[in-house]
Parts: C-alpha cells; structure tokens; sequence
C-alpha cells in the first residue's frame, strides 16, 4: 500500500510538468500584450519595452517557461497582471470559499443521492422508484445556470427566504442555493448510480448465500449489499468532489460566489495569465490528489484491489 | 455405519414453484414428493433445468418471489408447513436448522468480507452468543472442515482463497449452527476433480458426525452411487422415479434414468460399449407437451404416454415410478435394452 501511494504521488510530476506546459503554450498563443495590460492606456513605447524586457517576456518562449519553472519549484505562482498582487494570495483568499461550497454541494449529493438510490432500488418499480427515476431524468437535463436562476427567483426574489447571491456573513444561508445548484446534476448522477449498482450488486450469489444463512433483510441489504454497491459510488463522488472544487465556474457567476471558479473565468476575460496558469496547476493538483484518495478509499472498501508489495495489482 | 433411523425429518408434498415471465409460465417445479429421513441423504439427479435447485431454494424460500411463486404444496418440517410461515419468518430456519452449500464457491461468498467475519456472522445470527465465543466456535469449524493456518484464514478475504477452500469455508457456514438438513446444490460443480472427492467426503464425514440428513443435488450419477441412500431422479420439473440407490442403479425402473445410466462410461466392464446418449432435448418448461413429458424422446412409449402423465406408483416397497410401461419392466417382459 505504501509504495502504491508513493507511486501515484510521483506519478503526478510528469502530470504537473505537462499541463504547465500545456497552459504555457496556450497562454502565450493568445495575442494580448501584458505589458499593455499593465500600464495604463498612454504609456509611452519606452516604457512598455522597459517592461517587457523586466518581466523578461521579450524572451523566447522556452526561456519564458524555464523561468516559470524554476519560480514555481519554489512555490511561487507569479504576480497577476491585473491585481499586481501574487498569485498565492489572490487563490487564498478565493479557495477556501469554492471549497466550502464544494464539501456543502457533497454532502447534499451523498445524502440525498445515496438515500434515493437505495430506496429505488429496494423498492423497484414502485411509486418511489418511478419518481426517483423521472426526477433524476428531469436534473440532469436541467442546465445548471438555469436551475441556479430559477432557485434564485423562486427562493430568492419571489418568497425571500434566502439570499440570492454573493456569500454575505459566510452564514449557511447563503450556502443552500448554489449548493443546491452545484450538487444537482451529481445528486442525480449518484442516485442512478447508487440504484444500479444496488439492484446489481443484490442480483448476486453471496446475496443468496446471505439470506441462506438466515441473516435479516436490513442486514442482507445495508451490509452485504450496500457495501459493495458503495464501491462507484464512492469513486463517483471523489471525482466529483475534486472536480467540484475547481469547476463551479456556472454556478460560482451566476451567485456571485468569490470562489476560484470565478476568479479563473475573471481572469480569463481579462488575459491574466498568471491567475490563469497558477489558478488551474492548483485545480490540477485538487483533483490528482482527490483521485489518489479516492484510491484509497477504494481499496479499502475493496480488499480485491488492496495492494502488495510493489504495486501488483491482486485482483 | 449408517444410522438412518425412519423418522422423516421433511417431507414435501405436491410441491409446484412457477415462474411468471414475459415468455409464459415456466412450471420449474411441478408436483415434486418427496420425504427425507433422519441422518440420510438424498440425491436428487437432473440434468440442467430439471428443477433441482428450484426444489431445495423453495424449501429455505430463497425463490424470488416475482417472478416466481409458489402455486402449491407442503414442505413440512418437525411438524410446520414452511409454506405457511411469512418470508421473513424463514430467516429462523435458514442457515440454522436448514442450511444450503451453494453450486460457485467463487461467487457465493462475500467478497468485500473477511471469511472470518462471514462465519461469525452465521453463528450470531442464530446463537446468543458473545462475539468472542462465536469467534473461538468460528476457529474449530475451520478445523472442522480442514483449514490450517486459520487464525491468519479467519483474516482472509475469499479472494485469496482457492475454489475448495471457499467451498470448505461454505460449509463451515453452512454447519455452523449444527443445521438438521443440510442441503448440497451441486457442491462440487464448480471444482477439480480431485478437489470434488475431498469436498464430498468432507461432507459425508461432517454428516456423520453431527448425524443431519443431507439433501445432495447433482447431475452426477457417480457422486450418488457413492453417497447417496436414496435418489429421486427429476425430469422437466417432475419427479420421475424415486427408489433407493441399489433400485435405481441395478432395477431403474423409469426409461430417462434408464437412459442417464446408460450415458456414463463403465470402465470396469469387459465388453466395450458405445456410450448411449439420451436422444433429444428437454422440452421447454413454458409449454409443456401434453401427457408424459419425456415421451417425446422415450424409445418405450406408448399411445397413452402422449395423453397423460403417468402418476407416480410405487411399483415396489419405497420404489416410486412415474411410468405407464414400468410394470413390464419389474416383471422383465420389456427389456430394459
């Protein structure tokens, strides 16, 4: 198990190697000259030369990338174009409230998702199912930023129940909705998973062999069952989980949420390469490590997985 | 020695399991009588389809109930109907009084739990006991039923068990509450040969000893010679001859176990014969022909064998047959050739 971690965390150099250069290139594609997006409008050619030749992007692009590298290796994701302010602290200051908002959205996922799946499935082809079935269709149909804006009008503006944007006093209030919205489609997601894997899983032999050996149904459905059907759901989730982290770019616009997704997509209209490339090495990293522990999660749930020695897969 | 005494432990009375499916009505079981005496065992032989395993599963009421259903019958144990008690009310008898060894050791145990855990889990499902003993009870049913090492195999998942250790350790399970009945589908289908023999004496020597009566489903006629004391041979859902294992070996009095006999290889024998296949197929269990339904491939029917069953007559003591011509058989006017 040991060297299996330590084999995925190595394997994320060569991810983070990749993608920097991958943005790198993509960046310095896009004709927008920093140095104007710096100064003000007016300012002479001299200076702008001048600042170009400082932040050394008059150099070719390989030199470029090196330097980035070498700043990076120290941890330093560079100074944003627009905020003359570093990269670190502008992500700081924006990651905890996208990740808030993520571990809400996945708690409404898993809770709602799991229980819905487990009732379909127990219960097939009942009402429940049926209705399960149709809502679940329903949401992920649904575009999120159109959920999101109906939440906001119906809860928002015409009963004022809850805050319709913007994360105020950092008070749960302003939590459900986006949350909402960003959990919708993956709560759908897990209830069919959940539901599929939970009548496959019961269609087994050691299912039989448990209610063979007399055990009750809740025990045959909630031990033998559920802990197997777990098993996608929870490599579901974890996905999503790092996927939710860096990518509520809809949801995170739409409620003015001062998360990262907004800041990234700020940045982006506004070419700046910096929050850009940094912003999105640090979603990267998210969502490797996320897999890596959902990995883990797995084999612990799955003893077939569970690894030994040099990371021979024991199936 | 075999210490069969003549109390009946279970009897099944006119036992009928359909299945209701899109297709039609699949009669799987169709009328099956049979009694099981104290400390005996029971072959039940079929091949595929026969409704073998339906029987035992619609004793311990393991049949999925839809599509299946129960249309009629009597399972009676120490003096109940099973029929009549609620599914939920079964969960007493399985796995305590009546237990089942299923076919695929592979897939009939849990794989996400130890072995350890899945026999513990038997024990506390039917005994008060404290984990600790139901854990100590777990250890001597391994040695049981032949488990070395099995303090680190308590910790073991199936997964890294070999095919007969998970059947051994199915069977640990299955006696863990010291079951009256213990129900065998078609144990050893799904192993080696040399693993087969192992896994049969090992039930045979825990039979003995604990002195249940066994009920051993197989299509193996060499795994009943061998073990069984009585046999009750099944075709297309209904029982069609049922005798004790000398009758039906050495007097088979039904043309398909004539047939299934005559398909097994005989080494011993001086003259060399071709094996005789039985012609055909089984009819299809949705629509059932009209009158015997092995008719259509018996070399020995008759007019009336294509209009009615024939209903199952004990031609001699403890010798059921359910066949028009078997009284020319018993008296040796029809050759058996």
């Amino acid at each position: 198990m040991f060297y299996y971690i330590l084999k995925r965390i190595l394997q994320i150099i060569p991810v983070v190697i990749g993608i920097t250069i991958l943005l790198f290139v993509l960046m310095y594609v896009i004709p927008e000259d920093p140095a104007r997006l710096i100064l003000e409008k007016g300012a002479t050619p001299q200076a702008l030369q001048n600042l170009r030749e400082k932040m050394g992007i008059d150099k070719p692009v390989y030199v470029q990338y090196w330097r980035y590298v070498k700043q990076l290796s120290k941890g330093d994701l560079g100074t944003s174009y627009r905020y003359r302010r570093s990269v670190n602290s502008i992500l700081a200051e924006h990651y905890p409230n996208s990740i808030k908002l993520a571990f809400v959205a996945i708690i409404i996922e898993t809770i709602i998702g799991l229980l819905a799946g487990i009732i379909s499935a127990v219960r097939k082809y009942s009402f429940l199912d049926v209705l399960v079935t149709v809502s679940t269709t329903i949401l992920v149909c649904i575009p999120v930023y159109w959920l999101g804006m109906l939440l906001q009008i119906g809860f928002g503006l015409k009963l004022g129940w809850l805050p319709m944007s913007g994360m105020g006093d950092g008070s749960i209030r302003f939590y459900i909705l986006p949350a909402i919205t960003l959990a919708s489609v993956s709560t759908a997601f897990v209830a069919r998973i959940t539901r599929s894997t939970m009548l496959d899983v019961m269609s087994n032999d050691y299912i039989r062999t448990a209610y063979a050996k007399g055990l009750s149904n809740n025990s045959v459905i909630y031990k033998h069952g559920l802990k197997n059907a777990l098993i996608p759901v929870v490599t579901y989730i974890g996905i999503d989980l790092g996927t939710l982290m860096g990518g509520a770019i809809l949801t995170e616009t739409i409620f003015a949420w001062p998360g990262v997704g907004r800041t990234i997509y700020l940045a982006i209209l506004q070419r700046d390469a910096p929050v850009v490339i940094g912003g999105t090495i640090v979603l990267v990293l998210i969502f490797v490590f996320m897999n890596l522990f959902v990995d883990i999660i797995y084999a612990i749930l799955d003893p077939r997985i569970r690894l030994e020695g040099g990371g021979n897969i024991n199936v | 020695m075999n210490n069969i005494l003549e109390e009946k432990i279970l009897e099944v009375k006119n036992l009928k399991t359909y299945f209701y499916t899109d297709g039609g009505v699949v009669k799987a079981v169709d009328g099956v009588n049979f009694d099981l005496k104290m400390g005996e065992t029971l072959g039940i032989v079929g091949e595929t389809g026969s409704g073998k395993s339906i029987t035992a599963l619609t004793i311990l009421g393991l049949i999925p109930i839809p599509p299946g259903r129960i249309e009629s019958g009597e399972i009676i144990f120490e003096g109940q109907d099973l029929l009549k008690y609620k599914i939920s009310n079964l969960k007493h008898f399985r796995g305590n009084k009546i237990s089942m060894i299923f076919q695929d050791p592979m897939t009939s145990l849990n794989p996400v739990f130890t072995i350890g855990y899945q026999i513990i889990e038997s024990i506390l499902a039917h005994q008060n006991v404290t984990k600790k003993q139901a854990y100590a009870q777990a250890l001597e049913l391994l040695d049981m039923v032949g488990i070395s090492d099995r303090k680190k195999r308590m910790k073991s998942y199936p997964h890294e068990f070999s095919g007969g250790m998970r059947q051994r350790a199915m069977i640990a399970m299955a006696i863990a509450n010291s079951p009256s009945i213990l129900i065998a589908d078609e144990p050893t289908t799904a192993l080696d040969v040399t693993i087969q023999a192992q896994i049969l004496e090992l039930l045979d020597t825990l039979k003995k000893k604990t002195n249940s009566s066994v009920i051993l489903i197989t299509h193996d006629l060499g795994v009943i010679a061998k073990y069984a004391e009585r046999v009750m041979v099944m075709y297309a859902g209904k029982p069609v001859e049922f005798a004790s294992v000398d009758d039906i070996f050495y007097k088979p009095l039904h043309p398909y176990t004539l047939g299934l006999i005559g398909s097994i290889s005989k080494l011993n024998e001086e003259k060399k014969e071709r094996l005789k296949p039985i012609k055909g197929a089984p009819p299809s269990l949705i629509d059932l022909p009209k009158g015997c339904t092995f008719a259509s491939r018996c070399k020995f029917a008759v007019k009336k064998c294509k209009e009615n069953f024939p209903p199952a007559i004990e031609e001699e003591t403890g010798h059921f047959t359910a066949c028009f011509r078997a009284k020319e058989f018993m008296d040796g006017s029809l050759s058996r050739d």
